[in-house]
């Protein structure tokens, strides 16, 4: 727990959602908008969780590809 | 429930069925398509081909609207799914189940794209509880246990990747399995999220839900991770009790965060199984936490292009949170699925002490149908998101459970799950099946 990242801002997270959205192609109706940010908000919060928790560098992601 | 064509006849099993939905499914909404007369002749063929019955005979079932049955469009809830080509054949699962005697009588209602703990469908109308029919049946899979819970099937195919059996089997009251991940094949399912998705039974008795179980088992190579373990079925050792069994009840997040009585009703299996231990799952919040990132992501980059074409066309409250998901990094991602391999191994190690452990399935009992908010510890939380808050640390590893229906006092039921180390389902169900007979555990038919 010693190596938290800064939450970012509320305004970093709507410029990321906005950017992202546009980067993506998608259209989001502005009576859409507010649920879209209140659940990117949601997602950021217990993605904060898991990027607190520090981890060894060895360790690699659950999905294993085996050919 | 087995054993039923052999004295009477599949055929009149199966009428006996479709007429009990005809009947009463109006009031549940359990059923998005009746296959009457494909029933029928599936039936009728059993009847008449004199061969020994399976070990599901006669057995009318029906599967969530997102398993493929040959000639439907398999919708996944959605609208625009319907528009799909119906599917060509049966999904692995539904043709295991026929092969074992059983008789697929339609496909039920669920949550768009899998994405939901409510039981609500914009466009299907929601499935209701049996038990009470201004309440949420839970989802997604609220069309399968509202259909088992009403009694117009015995057996029903749903699916879990974050809680999508236990949540719905908790609200209705009946006993869902979700097998250890890649246990059961998914091919010819409509998939949310590939990295958690798994399917399972669903059913009123502890021995139906295990005879399906064993029916349902084998390696499949339509399936990329369906494992290649052989079948180990467990119907014949279901009465061997616990006795040895280390049962623990699971604390800490487990623990908090829920109602007394959603408590009261673990308390209730520990004291049967006189299990007195209490074990602290590590980092269950983050293992959350980590399953709900992961599937933002995985869910919006499968239906990225729909998003971008069709977005009027989904749910909204699917909708918002698909776009939410499309928008976050891939670091987030990866970083939740390298910490599902620090829980896996750290779930392990717990397993080492411990064989079953016991937790809430839902923080309450069934909430009103539209209900957005509910309150938890003092913190008034969404319900779409937050009913499996329980279930989704255990599914994010692929742990096998049973929920298990308990009936506290005349209200509503609740569950409890009855987790057990990777490919132990014979524990799960055994612990299960004696939690049946004491009479502990029970899942009656709704009176409607």
């Amino acid at each position: 727990m010693t190596d938290t990242v800064p939450l970012p801002s509320d305004d970093a997270r709507a410029a990321a959602l906005d950017a992202a959205i546009a980067l993506l192609g998608l259209v989001v109706a502005p009576e859409w908008r507010i649920s879209v940010l209140a659940h990117m908000n949601v997602t950021a919060e217990a993605a904060q969780l898991v990027l607190d928790f520090p981890l060894d560098d060895e360790l690699e992601p659950a999905p294993v590809f085996r050919p | 429930m087995s054993g039923l064509s052999g004295k009477i006849g599949t055929r009149a099993v199966v009428d006996a069925a479709l007429a009990r939905i005809d009947a009463l499914n109006p009031k549940v909404n359990a059923f998005t398509d009746i296959v009457a007369a494909r029933a029928r002749a599936t039936a009728e063929r059993l009847d008449t081909i004199g061969a020994k019955p399976g070990p599901l005979a006669g057995m009318p079932f029906a599967v969530k609207n997102l398993i493929d049955v040959a000639g439907l469009p398999t919708r996944a809830g959605s609208r625009i799914n319907r528009e799909r080509r119906p599917a060509a054949r049966d999904a692995t699962l539904v043709r295991r189940l026929e092969e074992a005697g059983a008789v697929l009588v339609g496909a039920l209602n669920m949550g768009e794209y899998a994405y939901d703990f409510t039981g609500e469908n914009v466009h299907d109308g929601p499935s209701r509880n049996p038990h009470a029919l201004d309440r949420m049946s839970g989802g997604s899979s609220g069309g399968s246990a509202a259909a088992v819970a009403a009694g117009l099937v015995p057996l029903a195919l749903g699916s879990d990747t974050n809680g999508s059996i236990r949540v719905p089997s908790a609200l209705c009251g009946i006993f869902g399995l979700k097998a250890t991940f890649g246990r059961l094949s998914r091919a010819g399912s409509f998939p949310f999220v590939a990295s958690l998705d798994h399917l399972g039974p669903m059913a009123r008795s502890v021995a139906d839900l295990a005879r399906a179980y064993d029916a349902l088992l084998g390696p499949d190579p339509d399936d990329l991770c369906a494992t290649e373990r052989p079948a180990e079925p467990v119907a014949q050792d279901l009465d061997a009790g616990c006795r040895g069994l280390r049962i623990a009840v699971a604390g800490g997040y487990f623990a908090r965060q829920a109602e007394p009585d959603a408590l009261a009703a673990v308390d209730a299996v520990a004291k049967a199984l006189d299990a007195r231990q209490t074990v602290e799952l590590p980092e269950a919040a983050r293992a959350r936490a980590s399953a709900y990132v992961i599937t933002a992501a995985e869910s919006a980059a499968l239906h990225l292009e729909r998003l971008r074409t069709r977005a009027q066309d989904f749910d909204p409250a699917v909708r918002d949170r698909l776009i939410a998901g499309a928008t976050i990094p891939a670091a987030w991602v990866i970083r939740a699925q390298r910490f599902r391999r620090w829980y896996h191994a750290k779930m392990a190690e717990l397993f080492r002490s411990v064989d079953i452990i016991l937790a809430p399935a839902t923080p309450c009992r069934a909430p009103l149908i539209g209900q957005a908010n509910f309150t938890l510890e003092g913190r008034t939380l969404p319900v779409r998101p937050n009913l499996g808050i329980f279930t989704q640390p255990i599914s994010f590893i692929g742990l096998p459970v049973v929920a298990v229906p308990m009936w506290l006092d005349k209200g509503l039921p609740l569950g409890v799950q009855i987790i057990a180390a990777h490919w132990r389902e014979d524990r799960a169900l055994r612990v299960a099946r004696t939690l049946e007979r004491a009479g502990v555990a029970r899942a009656p038919v709704a009176p409607l």
